[in-house]
């Protein structure tokens, strides 16, 4: 089955045509990366897929389920699913704080020992009482990925997750989402114009150029035998934009 | 003299803080809802909003003078000539400045936190609060702007209050008039307290500002 299911996507800012008639499919339990070079439509398609704005046209579906578009109709869904963006912001309390409003806004009572864990799990909890705004890049990344992954998501989906980060931190979240996977089942779609993370934790990639999806395969196909020209340029840095 | 000076100082922060109050009670919420929800008119709103910042005193005065006069539609209410006159004007001065402030404070604060909020799995309800609860500092900064605003205010109170002793003296008012009367020092006197008033106030919510940053 499908965790994610997208037809037809289309989405324009004024003239430009920013995504062209994207379909995707993302397998249940399966680690999807989509590379591309900036500008390529990805975060516009993720926002889309997170029903945080409204194609031009196509259909979004997740765990089976349509996307609406429709905050309050959409929220036990969102509910099974997360995001973690490129720039996560902290809210103006304790990173324990941080994590437990993912719980609280699900009505969870016996908080601690889930975000306890979820913090010990990205290498934070003897920061569990500084404050959010506090963290560097890196720790803050850390604390975002707790939040999102501390209520157990069906789905999450990340866009640029270890973008400016040093090599430290991109290996513990790395490690962090590969273990989460593992033993949570969930399904997982990153979006990085990082070539070598998408190899090095996807097992299925999909190249985005210039607003369309040009290839999707295992990802050691799409690095070892590419079938479209593109791709290949892409993944060996050729590509002249 | 000493009693009709504490009798006066008590008035103004009576007044003011009452306006205060009220204005931020009507505004915080309104200048909220303006900041987090798209709508047709918005911009206006803005606009005027911003364009009352600069609302005349003596004009917002002129205009609840004529409303509260025995001739005008709210004359049978008796209020004019009374604190209550006073409270009204400065509250009409306060309103459009803490809606102003709140729907900036708000708007900056709410694409990010809502986005987040929703991404978390907050409904409407909860993440109109989380955005609320981040933009308390500068919510917080409309209400003392808005308080300064009353307390320095005496266009208006002089026109709706008439600066009568023990009953509708503030201390802007004092001070016009013993300017008049050629005592500039007891004026500068006056002067000193409302900066002292207004000095104390900005300290207090100062730090509570300072712990809503950090809690």
């Amino acid at each position: 089955m499908n965790a994610i299911q997208a037809k037809g996507i289309s989405k324009s800012y004024r003239e430009r045509k920013v995504l062209k008639e994207i379909d995707l499919e993302v397998e249940e339990g399966d680690i999807f990366a989509i590379i591309g070079p900036s500008g390529a439509g990805k975060t516009t398609l993720l926002r889309i897929l997170c029903s945080l704005q409204p194609p031009d046209s196509g259909t979004v579906a997740i765990l089976g389920r349509q996307i609406s578009f429709k905050a309050t109709e959409d929220l036990q869904l969102r509910r099974r699913m997360s995001f973690i963006s490129q720039k996560p912001i902290a809210f103006r309390n304790s990173v324990r704080e941080n994590v437990a409003y993912s719980l609280k806004v699900r009505g969870v009572e016996d908080r601690k020992e889930m975000v306890d864990n979820a913090l010990q799990h990205v290498g934070l909890l003897d920061l569990a009482d500084n404050l959010g705004m506090t963290l560097s890049g890196g720790e803050l990344q850390r604390m975002a990925f707790a939040r999102a992954t501390v209520y157990n998501p069906e789905v999450l989906i990340l866009d640029e997750f270890t973008a400016h980060l040093d090599p430290y931190n991109i290996k513990m979240l790395e490690d962090a989402l590969i273990s989460y996977q593992k033993e949570n089942g969930a399904t997982i779609l990153t979006v990085t114009h990082n070539m070598f993370q998408a190899k090095r934790i996807a097992r299925t990639t999909a190249v985005m150029l210039d607003g369309q999806i040009v290839e999707q395969n295992d990802t050691a196909t799409i690095f070892n035998n590419p079938t479209d020209e593109r791709t290949g340029q892409f993944v060996k840095g050729e590509m002249i934009f | 003299m000493e009693s009709d000076l504490l009798n006066v100082t008590l008035l103004s922060i009576f007044v003011s803080g009452t306006a205060t109050l009220l204005a931020s009670l009507l505004a915080i919420p309104l200048g909220c809802f303006f900041g987090m929800r798209k709508f047709r008119g918005k911009e206006v709103i803005r606009t005027i909003t911003y364009t009352l910042y600069g609302f005349p005193p003596v004009v917002a005065g002129l205009v609840l003078y004529i409303l509260l006069s025995n001739s005008g539609p709210l004359g049978s209410l008796q209020l004019l000539f009374t604190p209550t006159a006073m409270i009204l004007a400065q509250t009409l001065l306060v309103v459009p400045i803490v809606i102003g402030l709140t729907m900036s404070a708000v708007s900056t604060t709410s694409k990010d936190y809502t986005e987040t909020a929703i991404i978390l799995g907050a409904d409407s309800w909860r993440t109109a609060r989380t955005v609320i609860h981040e933009a308390r500092v500068g919510i917080i900064s409309a209400v003392m702007i808005g308080f300064g605003r009353a307390l320095a205010e005496v266009g208006a109170v002089m026109l709706v209050g008439g600066n009568i002793q023990w009953h509708t003296r503030v201390l802007t008012t004092a001070i016009v008039l013993e300017t008049r009367e050629g005592n500039f020092g007891y004026g500068l006197a006056l002067g000193a307290i409302l900066l002292t008033i207004g000095m104390i106030f900005f300290y207090l919510m100062k730090r509570y500002q300072d712990k809503g940053m950090l809690t």
